[in-house]
């Protein structure tokens, strides 16, 4: 299997993160959520008059209950691609070597084995 | 692109919801009849609706000094249809409203508006256009994916500016500030994004091209093409 699709992404990757330490290590750049920048504009658009309608109903008490809620939320997509992943793979290999067919094997996929 | 809790006034929030609802209804609806004709599709659903948490969960910086974070919306929509992904990306936003204070339950349709909606059915015209004209499969993916997400957040500048219109400019001058955080933020993360999302898509013909090819996504001689089998 060619992997000239991996390292083109790796590439990709490597170059950003390259200019964020460059820019990072050179500039006073903050850093700060985009999100939190538009409230700003609101402010600056309104003259600070907008009062939001609503408040969260919880907010985590810290940045750190914050980064393990976020934490969490990549471990359990994470978790679930690579367990379907794993599961297809051995099931294409067994399929492979012992000749085993599933009995929900539709018609027409003769072809992926 | 998530529009913080009570940043909508009246009638913004309202209207959102009442684009928002009917499309996330029969993104149920089509969710449900295509759980009960083809089981087999549960665990590519999983992984699609999976990926959504993995992205929009990282919070990535960006060339401006800002940060901002992908939507992972490409691979479903490539998968099942716009209106499955909005269904898939509601959950996520009910996540992060309810646990991580990002985003909110008034700003609930807004969101899913943007990255449930307008996002994956860039991605989906994309993609059809892509593979209509022939292209690699992996660049339209890549394509097709890069421009949802950053059509998604086109949408949230366009949806702050329709609520908070400039007193001199009008929404047109209000866009161009919202846009210069969003738009700008999100190119590099934009592309980051649509490269993450083609190499899923490489280990998902690998491992399960025949329900790509039953789901209609991809043509039988195209997966060949990929992997390399002679036709």
């Amino acid at each position: 299997m060619s992997r000239k699709l991996e390292l083109i992404v790796l590439a990709i990757i490597l170059i950003f993160a390259a200019q964020f330490l460059y820019m990072s290590s050179t500039t006073d750049a903050e850093y700060g959520g985009a999100d939190g920048e538009a409230e700003n504009v609101i402010n600056d658009i309104t003259g600070g008059t907008y009062e939001p309608i609503a408040k969260p109903i919880w907010e985590p008490p810290s940045g750190e209950i914050e980064s393990l809620l976020f934490g969490l939320q990549a471990a359990i997509g994470a978790g679930i691609i690579g367990y379907f992943f794993g599961y297809y793979r051995a099931k294409k290999n067994y399929e492979n070597e012992l000749g085993y067919k599933g009995k929900s094997k539709s018609e027409g996929d003769g072809h992926s084995l | 692109m998530h529009i913080m809790e009570g940043f909508l006034p009246t009638p913004w929030w309202q209207i959102w919801f009442a684009v928002s609802i009917p499309v996330i209804l029969y993104g149920i609806h089509k969710l449900n009849g295509l759980v009960k004709e083809k089981r087999e599709i549960l665990p590519l659903l999983a992984v699609a609706g999976a990926f959504i948490f993995v992205l929009s969960s990282l919070k990535l910086p960006s060339v401006n000094g800002s940060c901002s974070h992908p939507t992972g919306t490409g691979i479903s929509a490539i998968i099942f249809g716009p209106a499955i992904s909005a269904v898939l990306g509601t959950i996520v936003l009910i996540y992060q409203a309810l646990l991580l204070a990002h985003g909110g339950l008034t700003t609930l349709g807004a969101n899913v508006f943007s990255m449930g909606i307008v996002g994956p059915v860039v991605v989906y015209l994309v993609y059809k256009a892509g593979m209509k004209a022939n292209l690699n499969f992996y660049l339209v993916v890549f394509l097709a994916t890069a421009f949802g997400d950053w059509a998604t957040y086109v949408t949230t500048s366009l949806e702050l500016a329709l609520a908070f219109p400039e007193p001199s400019g009008g929404v047109l001058a209000s866009f161009t500030k919202f846009a210069s955080i969003f738009a700008i933020t999100q190119v590099p993360l934009a592309i980051m994004e649509g490269a993450v999302s083609a190499l899923l898509f490489k280990y998902v013909v690998n491992v399960k091209s025949d329900i790509l090819v039953e789901m209609k996504v991809i043509e039988d001689k195209v997966v060949r093409k990929l992997r390399g089998i002679p036709a």
